[in-house]
């Protein structure tokens, strides 16, 4: 019987801890409701295309942000 | 005249022009913001009654399972204008270059309001970050809108770097406290006189717009003095009517002022002229 290890990673999202066992940016972007929703992603301060975001992982430590669009000056 | 002969062009249109950014031709001379109203439906009607075509917008931490980016944005794009999002808040080039490819993607343009921002009491922008940040986003095929101070060196660098726009402050954002430098402003639009210019941040009253369009200022791009004025709606619609009039009055060709008085009145036929004063009754 194989295991699989559902290591929770300690990440911080859009400044908030997290514990997720989300392993890529796609999986996390699913996990923090935002499936099929319009939203821009960067991890650790780099911009995270959509298109690239199932093939970024994620690690404990980083620091992810999903933003969208507001009102502006 | 000789048929063969081509039309001399005139040296002004006879029709105030059209704003033209990075070959893009908008109607009005008035970038709005959509910051700061007292709701949504009141910065709509703003920006209806302010006639812009093009509205700056941000780029915010959107909260787990929300929807409020995707909300605001099919208002805004309810208005059928150009949006042109910030890197507000940015303070190094890094961050503002990472802004921008996110704002990119997610509200598909490559205009980028570019700010770095240097000090958090008067929000003036960083000079060196902006024009690092400029370099790397023209590099990375955007058209960058960077807002700047007036000063002349950095404007030449933007220039130099790539931007096709430049938007010098007024006085710090929010101020409401028009246009501190304008000998500055003027040197600056005497410097650049094909470079689309814009005044943005500072200003606080139509008058202060209207000045800057008589300064051949080629548009003003504002937000706190229509969404903090009693009535937004009808503020948004005198900002319109100001900055219409001021670049009608730039186009058409100010006087030069003078230090003498000179009668408008013709002075040829004035009755009594040939009276000496001193033996009038």
């Amino acid at each position: 019987m194989t295991t699989t290890s559902t290591h929770l990673r300690e990440m911080t999202v859009n400044g908030a801890a997290v514990a997720s066992a989300a392993g890529t940016l796609a999986e996390l972007v699913a996990a923090q409701g935002f499936a099929g929703v319009k939203v821009a992603t960067a991890v650790n301060g780099e911009f995270v295309p959509e298109r690239r975001r199932a093939e970024t992982p994620l690690s404990d430590g980083d620091r992810i942000e999903i933003l969208s669009a507001r009102q502006g000056g | 005249m000789n048929q063969n002969q081509p039309l001399r062009p005139l040296s002004r249109p006879a029709a105030p022009s059209l704003l033209t950014v990075y070959g893009e031709q908008v109607a009005s001379r008035l970038l709005l913001g959509t910051a700061l109203y007292p709701s949504p439906q009141v910065m709509s009607d703003a920006v209806r009654a302010s006639g812009a075509g093009i509205v700056t917008v941000s780029l915010r931490r959107e909260q787990a399972r929300g929807r409020t980016g995707a909300r605001f944005l099919d208002l805004i794009r309810a208005l059928s204008v150009h949006l042109l999002p910030n890197t507000a808040g940015c303070r190094t080039a890094r961050e503002a270059v990472t802004t921008a490819e996110m704002a990119r993607e997610l509200l598909d343009t490559d205009w980028i309001k570019l700010e770095v921002i240097a000090n958090d009491d008067t929000l003036q922008p960083d000079l060196l970050g902006l024009v690092e940040a400029a370099t790397e986003l023209v590099k990375r095929g955007f058209k960058v809108f960077p807002y700047m101070t007036e000063d002349l060196s950095v404007a030449e660098r933007l220039a130099a770097a790539g931007c096709r726009v430049l938007m010098p402050w007024g006085s710090p954002i929010g101020t409401g406290r028009g246009l501190a430098n304008p000998h500055a402003l003027r040197t600056l639009r005497a410097y650049f006189p094909d470079m689309p210019l814009v005044i943005d941040a500072g200003i606080g009253a139509p008058s202060h717009a209207a000045t800057a369009m008589e300064m051949g200022y080629d548009a003003v791009l504002l937000n706190t003095a229509v969404a903090k004025a009693q009535d937004p709606i009808r503020m948004a619609a005198a900002f319109a009517a100001a900055i219409e009039a001021g670049r009608a009055a730039y186009e058409a060709g100010l006087i030069e002022p003078s230090d003498r008085a000179t009668p408008s009145t013709p002075v040829a036929g004035t009755p009594f002229f040939d009276i000496d004063p001193a033996k009038r009754p």
